[in-house]
């Protein structure tokens, strides 16, 4: 109360005597989670990144609809005469908070820095042969064949000062075998709307507006203080009294009530991610089922009855009280190559799955275990619970495997796992993102995620072409067929895109970001 | 004496040692840290490189021995979590944890000792029965629950009390505290207040049971047949040959304050080494939490210590058994 009553009178103070400013405003913005660093290379975590997003900037990003916009690039294309070159045009007069100008040379440096071999955010740029400045503002970006989509790996790469980092010796990331800690894990000097003010780990970080930051619109949020809660209750219960503003990680249980409490909102918003199960392929028999010849997730019939016997109504309704988007397709929609006709999903048929069943050979259903985080996405213990009941009723007695994210990822990585729950986000916004890592034969860098082995010789030749199909109507056209073999063939049986909530005080919005990583400058205030 | 204190030493040293192997196998199994440092979408072979760097693929004993001698150098490596020296961290995060213990303890000892001379007094009061039922709720509810159910009457309902953190707070040279500010004491009062119940009933019930005990012994009634006053009994007869027991087990028992702070700390996000160590198993940051088991495993090695070594002082008969055995 007291804080809202000193509030109010600043923001009177305020428009009273600056009357051509905007008022200062503080936002409390309470997470389940602090920064793991403020290196922007060294973890490639929605969380660091979230909040390296205020301090620092990429060369694009993504908006609340999740379109692609210019950031620290006004433009970005692929040059005429050669298609294996990207241009990007950059932002003329920004500058660093230390003052020192923005230029190609700092873009050159912090894209080699990103791909060093001890970045964390190395993946999305191994296709990179090499940066060259052409001049001040323009990059060229020569890759090792045609990517055309590598702009899409862009919204996470934060761009640094060359010289601030030679200064301060951290022109390498973090290494952790060192066993010394980096300038950069505490310091920064970025292009960003906020400065750093302070900031103690797991406890609270202070950010102050950048008055010379070159957007026109300067954001209505003066001062940010982050407050990481990691307690669900405790966090929910300091949004209750007031001590904060906004809170991003809210638990599903809770939305209900926080939109009946008074003076609290909450937004929500498609999240993009879906989460979806996958089986073990292959003749081998499972490690877990009692039967003993052959595989009988392998056959397609039970595959098919099993989709018919998941309810997803039922799961949105009960286990995620309204809070996700049941989907046919384990594409979100944001992701292009996602279509209404994918997106669809049949209606469940108890009937016609035991009769799949029988069909298959098994009249009487089988056991096998099914492997769940349950730490990981919104109620994924939950989810898994409720699926093992449905399948109860066609027969399939199903054991629960409930484990900490950090002991079940392994299971799926090292093809452990007979049948698994895993939720999977496309920071790229591509099809081919899904494809490269769920659906194409374990091989090197492509399958990672593929834990039932499922392999398409056909598809793997269509997958790996997108990577370099320049004609875009023809990769669309791939994509499409793509899906279609995958959606058919019921490769992996999906759930849900998750939603995401955020609760608020009423005077504050706070749109969602369908990546969770809502920028406080787009905060708006109610008068 | 030199020689009883030498094999306490010894002892300790080979208690310390095995924590560290236990510490050290268990971490071993809870989980591939790589998985939960990198989320789920970086590339396999990247995570290799990972494993690689950090010595995950060394065999077992080479990494264990790295450990012990890190250990004894005060050396617990990076946290894989926030890329800051773990011992640094730690103890970063200790005057927080230490501040709290002592807060509760403090409460425990003197709301403690006040119900269990008061309950022990006044049996038959209804008082007295309302105290000993309440008691039974502080040791059987949850410390989370507890928790929880302070932060919605204090902080929500009433709005009187920060419902997380620590306030505002002052740097001491190397010592971060929060008694010196307002709503750092503010930010005291509930977490303390969870952590102390526990024990508060422990030392309330001791006191009771010592008092009614000491109330019926020879000199008690021969203090009564001198006609001194009541108050003169009961302080300066009874309560003073209750203490004893009370102090040792308020000493031991200061070491489980510490260690149990966890769960207090997390539900009230209270900034100290216990909260620090749940987030770090939550994403199996392996170096902060064998730290952590280090360290608390030496709180309790030196508290025992300490203890046995007063004994030793104040024990006449200890000092004959250690003499002789000395020979």
């Amino acid at each position: 109360m007291k804080t809202v009553i000193a509030g109010l009178g600043a923001a009177l103070l305020s428009t009273t005597m600056l009357v051509t400013s905007v008022s200062a405003e503080t936002i409390r913005w309470a997470r389940g989670s602090d920064a793991l660093t403020l290196d922007p290379h060294s973890q490639n975590q929605g969380v660091t990144h979230n909040f390296a997003h205020h301090i620092y900037e990429t060369l694009v990003d993504r908006d609340v609809e999740g379109t692609l916009q210019p950031r620290l690039a006004l433009s970005w294309e692929i040059k005429a005469d050669d298609p294996t070159v990207w241009v990007f045009k950059l932002r003329e007069g920004v500058t660093f908070h230390d003052g020192a100008a923005f230029t190609a040379e700092d873009v050159v440096f912090s894209l080699d820095r990103a791909r060093s071999e001890k970045s964390n955010m190395r993946q999305l740029h191994v296709d990179v042969d090499s940066v060259t400045a052409v001049d001040d503002l323009t990059v060229e970006v020569k890759m090792k064949g045609p990517s055309p989509l590598y702009v899409n790996n862009l919204t996470n790469t934060f761009m640094m000062d060359k010289t601030w980092s030679e200064t301060n010796n951290v022109v390498e990331v973090q290494d952790y075998a060192a066993g010394e800690d980096n300038y950069a894990v505490r310091n920064t000097n970025g292009t960003g709307p906020y400065k750093l003010v302070s900031r103690e780990v797991d406890v609270r970080s202070v950010m102050a507006v950048n008055d010379d930051h070159w957007a026109e619109n300067k954001p209505a949020v003066t001062e940010i203080i982050y407050l990481p809660i990691s307690d669900a209750a405790t966090r929910v219960a300091a949004l209750l009294s007031g001590e904060v503003d906004i809170v991003q990680d809210v638990p599903v249980q809770d939305i209900e009530r926080l939109t009946g409490t008074d003076g609290i909102k909450v937004e929500t918003g498609p999240e993009n991610r879906v989460i979806y199960f996958g089986y073990k392929f292959g003749d081998a028999p499972l490690k877990t089922s009692n039967v003993t010849e052959g595989n009988p997730f392998n056959n397609p019939l039970v595959r098919e009855a099993m989709e018919l016997a998941v309810d997803r109504d039922a799961i949105k309704q009960v286990v995620m009280r309204g809070q996700s988007v049941p989907t046919g397709v384990a594409n979100p929609p944001f992701v292009a190559g996602w279509t209404p006709e994918l997106d669809a999903y049949p209606a469940v048929d108890l009937d016609r799955a035991r009769e799949l069943l029988a069909e298959a050979g098994y009249p009487d259903g089988f056991t096998v275990t099914l492997d769940t985080p349950n730490n990981r996405y919104v109620n994924d213990e939950a989810i898994s619970q409720a699926v093992v009941g449905m399948l109860g009723r066609i027969g399939i007695q199903v054991t629960l495997a409930s484990r900490p994210v950090a002991q079940h990822s392994p299971l799926v990585t090292s093809n452990e796992t007979d049948f698994y729950l895993l939720g999977w986000g496309v920071p790229t916004f591509d099809s081919a993102y899904v494809f490269n890592d769920l659906v194409h034969t374990k091989d090197g860098s492509y399958g990672a995620y593929n834990g039932g082995l499922y392999s398409n010789p056909e598809l793997d030749e269509k997958i790996r072409s997108l990577g370099t199909e320049t004609d875009l109507a023809k990769r669309d056209a791939t994509v499409a067929e793509i899906w279609q073999v995958v959606k058919e063939d019921r490769v992996l049986l999906p759930i849900h895109n998750q939603v995401l909530a955020y609760a608020m005080a009423d005077r504050i919005t706070l749109p969602v970001h369908p990546e969770n990583q809502p920028l406080l400058t787009s905060v708006t205030f109610a008068d | 004496m030199l020689a009883f204190i030498i094999r306490r030493l010894a002892q300790s040293v080979l208690v310390m040692l095995f924590v560290a192997l236990i510490a050290f196998v268990i971490f071993r199994y809870v989980g591939d840290p790589i998985a939960s440092m990198v989320g789920v979408e970086t590339r396999l072979e990247d995570q290799e490189i990972m494993r690689d760097r950090l010595g995950l693929n060394d065999p077992a004993v080479i990494q264990f021995l790295r450990f012990v001698g890190n250990a004894m150098q005060g050396e617990f490596g990076i946290s894989y979590r926030l890329q800051q020296p773990v011992t640094e961290l730690i103890l970063s995060r200790l005057p927080a944890t230490i501040e709290l213990a002592f807060a509760s303890a403090m409460i425990a000892l003197v709301f403690g000792v006040v119900l269990g001379v008061f309950t022990a007094l006044k049996p038959k009061s209804l008082l007295s029965g309302a105290v000993m039922s309440a008691s039974l709720i502080g040791v059987s509810l949850p410390t989370f629950l507890i928790g929880i159910g302070l932060i919605y009457i204090f902080s929500v309902e009433l709005g009187w009390l920060p419902s997380f953190g620590r306030g505002e707070v002052v740097d001491l040279g190397w010592w971060r505290t929060g008694l010196l500010t307002e709503t750092g004491l503010k930010s005291l009062i509930l977490p303390a207040i969870t952590l102390s119940l526990f024990q508060l009933t422990l030392i309330m019930r001791l006191v009771r049971a010592e008092m009614l005990e000491v109330l019926r012994t020879e000199y008690i009634r021969f203090a009564r047949a001198r006609g001194l006053t009541q108050r003169a009994i009961n302080f300066g007869h009874a309560l003073k040959n209750t203490l004893v027991p009370v102090i040792t087990i308020t000493g031991l028992q200061l070491g489980s304050v510490i260690a149990f702070a966890i769960v207090t700390e997390t539900v009230f996000q209270w900034p100290g080494v216990g909260s620090l160590f749940i987030t770090s198993v939550q994403v199996v940051d392996v170096p902060v939490m064998a730290a952590y088991l280090m360290f608390i495993a030496l709180v309790f090695v030196l508290i025992n210590l300490v203890v046995d070594i007063l004994y030793f002082v104040v024990d006449p008969r200890l000092r004959v058994d250690g003499g002789s055995s000395g020979k």
